[in-house]
């Protein structure tokens, strides 16, 4: 009975963050997000090879 | 067939040298991330689309290879440059932690293969104590919080962008996959080579020389993406199970993972990357994995 009501916490936990991960990434979309992170994994990034 | 059979059937297969099914995925895994072999003859990044979407491991985007983008680089870039809600990454890192969780670690980072493969080193190995053991895995949360997300976010420079503090100071993959390769072909860059890149290379040495001796500790300690997916571990779509009614308590599971698992107490632990070492030991077969 307690096993029960411990998986269905767990599932309603999971649907509603991956939701939660959906609409975050449909909102990263809308405000075009996505060409922030390719600007700047396109150019090598000087930080990141000990240039700074 | 009795488990101990069993398990001294597994042994000899492994002692052929034959991979094993995981070792194939981190190995394709690191080929695809890192899969445009043009970058590495001429040194120059792949600039098409896929870089705009962030691979689920740790992997420089600076990397000739790297065919996506970092997840860690791509947050640290997004709350330093523009002071928004990075929705997009924050939304890609959760689903990869809702769906995998650490079996991203486990099975898909290119960088805790490298570790596995360091660890196989026949050098005297270390059994960090208990107590500095479970105080040293804070320590990965604490990066998460303070270099990759606050000091990112809040210390900005004059030029109103911040530093990506992780990628910066600490992150060994940068180094390894990017750093060193561009400082072998590009004479420009080598010029430019300072105290920050000894520092970036004294870190990745000492992980390095810590990989032979400890089991993964850069996943244990250090990296906060392992962090962010630990987050996940216990409710993601990927979990382990343990049936009692079949566990004869003797504990082989606890003493072959890697990172130091209670798996008869806490099988889904934070520090689990599922690597299924347990599973594979197991005499009685209680432990199970999948998505459920």
């Amino acid at each position: 009975m307690r096993n029960d009501r411990d998986a269905q916490r767990i599932w309603i936990l999971r649907i509603g963050v991956l939701a939660m991960a959906v609409v975050f990434i449909i909102a990263g979309i809308l405000r075009r997000e996505y060409l922030e992170v390719f600007q700047k994994a396109v150019k090598i990034c000087l930080e990141c090879i000990g240039i700074g | 067939m009795s488990g101990m059979h069993r398990d001294r059937i597994r042994t000899k297969k492994r002692k052929k040298g034959r991979l094993s099914p995981r070792r194939i995925i981190q190995l394709l895994s690191a080929a695809l991330f890192n899969g445009y072999g043009i970058g590495f003859r001429n040194g120059k990044l792949f600039t098409g689309r896929s870089k705009s979407f962030c691979v689920p491991v740790l992997n420089c985007y600076s990397c000739p290879g790297a065919l996506g983008a970092c997840p860690i680089g791509a947050l640290q870039t997004a709350l330093g440059g523009n002071r928004h809600v990075p929705f997009y990454v924050l939304g890609l890192m959760t689903l990869f932690g809702v769906v995998l969780g650490r079996l991203v670690c486990g099975f898909l980072c290119p960088f805790g293969l490298v570790q596995d493969l360091l660890y196989k080193i026949p050098v005297p190995k270390v059994r960090v104590p208990g107590r500095i053991d479970r105080a040293g895995k804070t320590l990965k949360y604490a990066v998460l919080a303070v270099a990759v997300i606050l000091l990112p976010a809040f210390a900005v420079t004059k030029t109103g962008i911040a530093d990506p503090y992780f990628c910066k100071y600490i992150c060994p993959a940068g180094t390894l996959e990017g750093g060193l390769f561009h400082m072998m072909v590009n004479p420009a860059l080598r010029a430019l080579a300072g105290a920050l890149f000894y520092w970036k290379v004294f870190v990745l040495a000492a992980i390095i020389f810590a990989s032979m001796c400890i089991s993964r500790p850069f996943c244990r300690y250090l990296c906060p993406l392992g962090a962010f997916y630990s987050l996940f571990n216990r409710f993601c779509f990927y979990r382990m199970y343990l049936d009692e009614a079949k566990c004869i308590g003797c504990k082989k599971c606890e003493q072959s993972c890697p990172m130091g698992v209670e798996v008869t107490k806490n099988i889904n632990s934070p520090e689990c990357i599922r690597c299924g070492k347990c599973k594979s030991v197991c005499p009685n077969q209680a432990i199970s994995s999948g998505l459920h």
